[in-house]
Formats: C-alpha cells, structure tokens, sequence
C-alpha cells in the first residue's frame, strides 16, 4: 500500500477490508458498481467483489435503505450509501421509525446490522440541497449510532467498527474532506466507536470539533498557538455513543470549552455536549461555554456567501480569544 | 387443499376470529390499552398464504397483523397478553398491537407506517437470494399503502432484481375511512399497477381460503423458480371499523350486509362440506378453538405487569439503551 491514502479512497479501502472478512457484507446504492460512487468512494469494489456482493439501485432512497433494513434482519450485513446526506430526508422514514426503533419495539427479538454511508456537508460549492451537515438531524433519534471520521485512518478504522457493529450505523463522509490524505492504518485497524481523540494537547482552551471542523479547529489552534493560547482539541469521531469522559477529562485541563459544529446551532450536537458539561462539570469551567455554528440559513451557492454562514477559522479564533479573555 | 389441511387452516381462522373478538371484549373491559385494528373477516388471507408457504418463510405485516402473528405462529396468549401490557407478551409489552412481531418463526413485524415494511421484505427476499437459499418474503398490506411512494420503489426493486417476493395486498375497500376507490386511479390499486412494473398482478377472492392457498401458492412457485416477484390483490371486508376509535358509520348498510354474507369462516365451512367432512368435526375444530383462546383469555389476564426496567432496555443489540460512554 502506498505511504498515504486519500479519505476518499480510505472509505473503499475500509469497506473492501471488511468485504474480505465477511461474506454477509454486501453494498447497495446509486451508481456505486462499476461507476465506482459519485463521489469515487467505492472505486475497485465492483471489480473486486462483482455485480453479486456491490449493488446498483434505481434512485430510490427507500427502498434502498428499506431493503437494506430487511437483509440485515435476515443475516446479512449490508452498506447501503446515500449518495448526498440531504437526500436522507427522502428516506427518513427508515431512518427515524423503522431501523431505530424495531429491536426495541420486538422487545429484542431481532437486531438491524445495517451501516448507511453519506456524504455530508459544504465546502463543495453544491448549493442549498447537497451541502448541507445533517448529523444532528439523526441525532435526534434514539436507536441510530452516528459515526463522523476526520481521517483517512479513522475512516478505515471506523467502518470496519461500524460494519461489523450488530446496531445500525449512519456513517457520514464529509465532502469537504474526500481529497485529503493520511497514513493508511495497519490490516486490522479498528476504531471503537464512543472513543473520542485528543487530537492536539494545549492547557488553556477545549475545542470539541467533529470531521471537516477538525483540520478547521487544528489550524486555529495553530494561529492561538502564536498569540500564547494553547488550544486542546478533541475529535469526537462518534456522536452516538458520545464520549462525554474525554470532553471532561479535558475540561479539567483546560477549563474553557469551545465547541465547533458545522450544523445550525439550534438542535446542534455541541448543544448536548455543553449541556451535559453544564450538568456534570459546571465545576471545571472558568469561563462561559461558546459554541461556533453554522447560521440557520440553507447553505447559499457562492463560496464567499458559504463563507459567511460556516465556521471558520477567524471565527474559532475569535470566539477563543474572548473566552481566554474572560 | 387436502381435506385435513382444509379443517386446519378453518380451525386456525376460527382461532384468529375469536381472539380478536377477545381483543374486542378486553378493550371494552379496560383491559386493553391504547388502538386496535381488528382484521376480523380477513382471516383467510393470512391462514391460506400461511398454508402455501414454507416455515422459513419470511412475512412483514402492517398495523392490523393480528392474523398475521396468529397465522404464522404466534399463540393468542402471547398476543392477548401483549395486547394486555403482560410480561408474558409476544414484544414483552414494548410493542402492543401494532407491532406484534416473532422473528422465530419469521414473523418478522408488523409496521405501523403505511406501505414501510415493503421495501423490507424485498431486503428479506434479496438477502435470501445472497445467502442461496429458495426461501420467500411475503409483505401484506392493505390498499391504501399503494399509493405510497414504498410502494412503487419496491415493486420496481424487486423486478428489476427478480427477487423471490409476493406482494399481497389486503383489499378492503376502505383506506382507513375512505373509499380507496375515491383516491385511486386504477380500479385495483394493486394489481392494476403490477403490469407497469413487468410483473404479474392477480386479483382473489381475500375471503376464500381455498382460493387465496392456491393463489399464493402458484406464484411463491414461480419465485423460487427465479421467476420475480407478483402481485395478488385479495379482495376482502373487514368487520369492524379501522380502528378503535372507528365505529365505520360511513359504510353502507347494504355493502355490510352483503360482505357479512360473504364470511370466511362461512366459506370455509362450505368448502369442507364439499369435501365431505362432516359438520361434527367442524364443531369439533370450533371447540378446540373456544378452548384455546378462553385459556390464552386467563392465562394473559393472570400474567404479571412488565418489569419496569424494561423500558430501558432493548434499544441496541448488547440489551441497554446507553448513548453515552
């Protein structure tokens, strides 16, 4: 293998490490056979694993999801992708009441090990209906856990957590991220979801970030880096199960918190992790929490316009600046 | 169908209808909580598809699945209990009456959202194929969810893949309390729409138990085969409102009147005439029927409530509800 990987070849990599292993994965979605993904994210899976094991749907968000949701009860382990993770609206159904909520309902009779694969969010230029960052939206449902990886690694090591979990799993690529490049992990790599990282130490400030924020909160932490504050940042990889311990741990370091969500802020993630600080760790802060959002706007067209409504690094900056201030 | 399998399959639909009229009677007796959607007068869908199919079988259901779980292997005590919030439930009172589900025995749930477990069953089917074995996935739903989006992803999905499926529509004539004749653009929501998707859409008579094994029976054949999917649309009438809360006034006296006339149970016990067997094992089969669910009444009543650590388990596969680490 060679010395780096693309995050976007780092998702084919991590599926096909997975097919190899498991004959029960199977992969079905949109243009993802001998296209190889919209996106280039399944590219050599075709190939490899034949029309038998990687599947090309008709654009049919449900029944893509729907059908996947009935082989994973009946013995297999499919990944499903939707293609934008926009487009999860048009299936929200399965992702809201049928997948989530069926093991619970059945009273544990049956288990749903499905992974849904999408890419999420801006940076791309792709207007209001393919760029938005919809992780929260499934955040608001009991029963789905939500991966988010940062890195090539942790896209590799991630879906195989994700693939082999026996719980269903909406795994969100970011756009934003595809052209990036990190060390290929070792054969066997695995990255738990629930596992937070610490990314970069620093003893005066915490900022939790998740998949494109976190390069974003790596390169403020660079600039506070010069001007004497030193940034702690968190990647927290997963938002269900949410890992609530390295946050406070951290807090008890630096005791400021920034958080940095490319969603809106209302019914963001950053607002039930301060939420869960202000109830188990009020104690450890010197300073109020901030969190840096996106506006509650669609994501506009124009690349200085999305500037305006996305984090940014100035406004990480800014943000910290006045906490360390206070 | 063999005379024997014949009183089977009546016994079982006696079953069925006597324990939704125990549903019936519990609710009005405060015993059983929240909606019902009684499928009392469309027992023979359920027992003659169940006859035509194999035990692995996979079957998905909607809301009104009571005969659905009955037919293909739950027990009206398990039901009834659920039905009556018991620890003893089919979904350990965490599903109710919508939800009546028994993966054991391929009963694999019962949806409450209109039309969502089709794609499911064509997941089911697909998988099947994957794993090389000649099982089939029946998805029964009532007329109205065909003119749901699900509807038309999964017939296509599935011709398209040639997928071992039966797509069985219970036709009811009424989508919830309208006519679906009154929202729809095709006479038969179902079965008119099947050749659109290149695959065959027979119209049976829901109510005759005979007729509905055979149906099922020909095209699960023509599945396993490798043939694809099929449509059959079983033309039946249920006997009470849709649900609780609907005392179904809208329906016409003579309509009632004539379905009522059309019964299964009756149907069925012509059928065994005509096969010879006599009406004393007909009340034999009916007893038999009385006895098991005036037991399956008792036994649910004297279950004990749900532990009520209960309502915080089961929401991931290792039993607990954590969304935290």
């Amino acid at each position: 293998m060679a010395d780096v990987i693309t995050y976007r070849d780092a998702v084919a990599e991590g599926i096909a490490r997975e097919m190899r292993r498991d004959a029960s994965v199977v992969c079905l979605g949109e243009d993802i056979g001998a296209a190889g993904g919209v996106f280039k994210t399944t590219v050599g899976l075709h190939k490899e694993f034949g029309p038998g094991r990687v599947w090309d749907t008709p654009i049919s968000e449900q029944a893509i999801v729907g059908a996947a949701m009935g082989a994973a009860l009946t013995g297999m382990r499919p990944v499903a992708e939707i293609m934008f993770s926009d487009f999860l609206a048009c299936c929200w159904d399965y992702l809201a009441n049928e997948i989530p909520k069926v093991r619970y309902m059945t009273g544990g009779q049956v288990t749903v090990p499905l992974v849904v694969r999408t890419a999420n969010g801006g940076g791309l230029g792709f207007g209001a209906q393919h760029s938005q960052a919809t992780e929260n939206w499934a955040l608001t449902v009991p029963g789905l856990k939500i991966a988010a990886p940062a890195t090539p690694a942790d896209v590799i090591g991630m879906l195989a957590a994700a693939i082999r979990s026996d719980d269903p799993v909406v795994f969100f690529e970011h756009k934003a991220l595809l052209a990036t490049k990190g060390t290929p992990p070792p054969p066997g790599h695995l990255v738990e979801l629930g596992r937070a990282a610490v990314v970069r130490e620093g003893a005066d400030v915490t900022l939790v970030a998740l998949a494109s924020m976190v390069p974003l909160a790596l390169r403020a932490a660079d600039v506070l880096s010069g001007e004497g504050i030193e940034a702690e940042v968190i990647d927290l990889r997963s938002l269900v199960p949410l890992d609530t311990a390295t946050v406070l741990a951290s807090l008890s370091r630096t005791s400021r918190l920034v958080t940095v969500e490319e969603n809106p802020y209302q019914g963001g993630w950053g607002a039930t992790v301060v939420s869960v600080v202000a109830d188990e760790g009020f104690g450890l802060l010197d300073a109020p929490v901030r969190r840096v959002t996106g506006e509650c706007v669609p994501l506009p067209f124009a690349d200085a316009l999305e500037e305006q409504v996305v984090p940014t690094v100035d406004k990480v900056v800014t943000a910290v600046r006045r906490l360390a201030a206070y | 169908m063999e005379p024997a399998g014949l009183l089977a399959a009546y016994e079982r639909m006696a079953v069925i209808r006597r324990t939704e009229k125990a549903a019936h009677d519990l609710f009005l007796h405060g015993l059983v909580k929240g909606t019902t959607h009684l499928a009392a007068g469309q027992e023979a869908i359920a027992v003659g598809a169940s006859a035509a199919l194999r035990p692995d079988d996979y079957v998905f259901a909607t809301y009104r699945g009571h005969h659905h779980a009955l037919a293909r292997g739950a027990t009206p005590e398990e039901c009834l209990a659920e039905l009556m919030s018991r620890a003893t439930g089919l979904c350990r009172a965490k599903g109710g009456s919508m939800h009546l589900t028994k993966a054991a025995t391929g009963m694999l749930g019962s949806y409450a959202i209109v039309g969502s477990h089709l794609p499911m069953a064509v997941g089911a089917a697909w998988s099947a194929r994957l794993r090389g074995t000649e099982q089939l996935a029946v998805a029964f739903f009532g007329d109205g969810a065909t003119n749901i989006g699900a509807f038309h992803e999964s017939l296509n999905l599935a011709a398209v893949w040639k997928l071992p499926v039966l797509f069985v529509c219970e036709n009811n004539l009424y989508m919830e309390y309208t006519p679906i004749a009154d929202v729809t653009a095709v006479p038969r929501p179902a079965a008119d729409r099947a050749p659109a998707y290149g695959i065959p859409g027979e119209v049976v008579d829901g109510n005759d138990v005979v007729a509905v094994a055979e149906a099922v029976g020909r095209l699960a054949a023509r599945a396993r085969a490798g043939d694809g999917p099929a449509v059959l649309e079983a033309e039946t009438y249920r006997h009470f409102g849709h649900s609780r809360a609907d005392p179904a006034t809208y329906r016409p006296a003579e309509e009632v009147e004539r379905w009522l006339k059309h019964d299964p149970l009756d149907l069925a016990r012509g059928r065994l005439a005509e096969l010879g067997i006599g009406a004393e094992a007909v009340a034999e089969a009916d007893e038999r029927a009385r006895a098991v669910v005036e037991r399956a009444i008792e036994a649910a009543k004297a279950a004990p409530p749900p532990d009520l650590r209960e309502a915080l388990t089961d929401v991931w596969a290792d039993g607990g509800a954590a969304w935290r680490t």
